[in-house]
């Protein structure tokens, strides 16, 4: 093999090239995402009323769908209320109904939705919860 | 089975195909049925209002400028309907026009002054054979079951095809975003986003909560709706008894809204 040494080290920067944002981030901290649920407005409804219209596994794997549907049911059929898995009914309503609960969307919708980086247009029309963002980063 | 002959042959193949079509059949619409029936996730609220086709009467002898200004104002408040006053880009949901340009094929040369410039109160006229539903290649809007013509506005790819097939002129397209010409936003009902058609809803969103239209309950009785199938209905006794026009009803839309002049 002619150059054989050119070739190896040439090779050994290249593997060390290739896989340096790998052997960069060993040991560093991974960004987390941790939606919070902790609105002042769900704190103060009782122990037992503190629950989603579905379970949080549905939820959180579904709910993308089940607001389609909810627009659906609701836009083309005039259908407006919700009977979920226990039976009871909620209001169909994103604006009326989600984010009366969860007024928190820069830590409830975004968190999730910026790292996994999909841009729902939800905002685009429906209006979102007034948040004092600025106020939080203060204290 | 050597001894089966031709003719025991057939009748088992018969029954044993009605059994496997018919049967299966059967099965698939009975189980559908009980399925559907046992979780109905989707439901109209007891009080929501309820008709095979909405219609309206406009009294235009009980309009007046302050009537007029009251339902245009309640209706744009209560939708979010931005104001802008550039006349190439305003969003109208309902406002007022003159008679002779809301009926222009009544005009006439000789026709009383005070009855060409009189105050008509126009809106989407929610048609029975609505053009701009036949022409709107998304579905984006569409009839509903009880005559309302809707919007979809998660639909609307924002083509106009609508706008030119009206010939009402009930539609609006939003040039620019209008949240930046709403003053006080109503948090109940959405916003629209640039380049979206948008127009009256007949207040969708207030019958299934069981409220009149948002113009009906600023009119103080100019403005009259009810279910037009409906024989014992305010609606169709008004018009069973009255003479009352409708905007440009030659064309074959079918318009749902009704004047009395």
């Amino acid at each position: 093999m002619y150059d054989g040494w050119k070739i190896i080290v040439g090779l050994i920067v290249f593997i060390a090239f290739v896989t340096l944002p790998f052997t960069w981030s060993t040991g560093k901290e991974y960004l987390k995402v941790e939606p919070k649920i902790d609105t002042p407005e769900i704190q103060k409804l009782p122990e037992a009323e503190r629950k989603c219209v579905e379970s949080k596994e549905f939820m959180r794997k579904e709910h993308m769908k089940m607001l389609i549907d909810w627009r659906d049911a609701v836009v083309r059929d005039g259908k407006t209320l919700y009977v979920n898995s226990q039976g009871k009914s909620f209001n169909m309503s994103l604006q009326n109904t989600c984010m009366q609960c969860h007024t928190n969307k820069s830590k409830f919708c975004d968190e999730c939705h910026n790292y996994v980086g999909v841009k729902p247009y939800c905002w685009d029309c429906h209006i979102e919860p007034k948040e004092n963002i600025k106020k939080e980063a203060r204290l | 089975m050597s001894n089966i002959d031709r003719r025991h042959f057939l009748k088992l193949l018969g029954i044993g195909a009605f059994i496997g079509i018919g049967g299966s059949s059967l099965f698939e619409i009975v189980g559908k049925g009980t399925i559907e029936a046992s979780v109905e996730q989707y439901k109209k609220v007891p009080e929501a209002f309820q008709a095979k086709r909405w219609a309206m009467v406009i009294d235009l002898k009980k309009l007046d400028q302050k009537i007029i200004n009251d339902c245009t104002e309640a209706c744009h408040r209560i939708h979010n309907v931005p104001k802008i006053l550039d006349p190439k880009e305003e969003i109208k949901w309902i406002w007022e026009e003159k008679f002779k340009n809301a009926f222009p094929e009544m005009k006439d040369d000789y026709m009383a002054p005070e009855i060409k410039n009189m105050r008509v109160l126009v809106l989407c006229n929610h048609c029975d054979n609505p053009p701009c539903v036949r022409v709107c290649p998304t579905k984006a809007t569409f009839k509903r079951k009880d005559g309302i013509v809707m919007m979809d506005m998660h639909r609307c790819i924002g083509c106009r095809f609508c706008m030119a097939g009206c010939p009402y002129g009930a539609r609006s397209f939003n040039w620019k975003d209008p949240r930046q010409y709403i003053k006080d936003e109503n948090p109940e009902f959405p916003f629209r986003m640039r380049g979206v058609v948008e127009k009256c809803t007949f207040c969708y969103e207030r019958l299934d909560r069981g409220l009149p239209p948002a113009c009906v309950e600023a009119s103080k009785g100019a403005i009259i709706y009810g279910d037009i199938t409906d024989p014992n209905s305010e609606i169709r006794k008004i018009l069973s008894s009255n003479f009352a026009i409708r905007r440009k009803a030659k064309l074959g839309t079918k318009p749902s809204v009704y004047y009395l002049l």
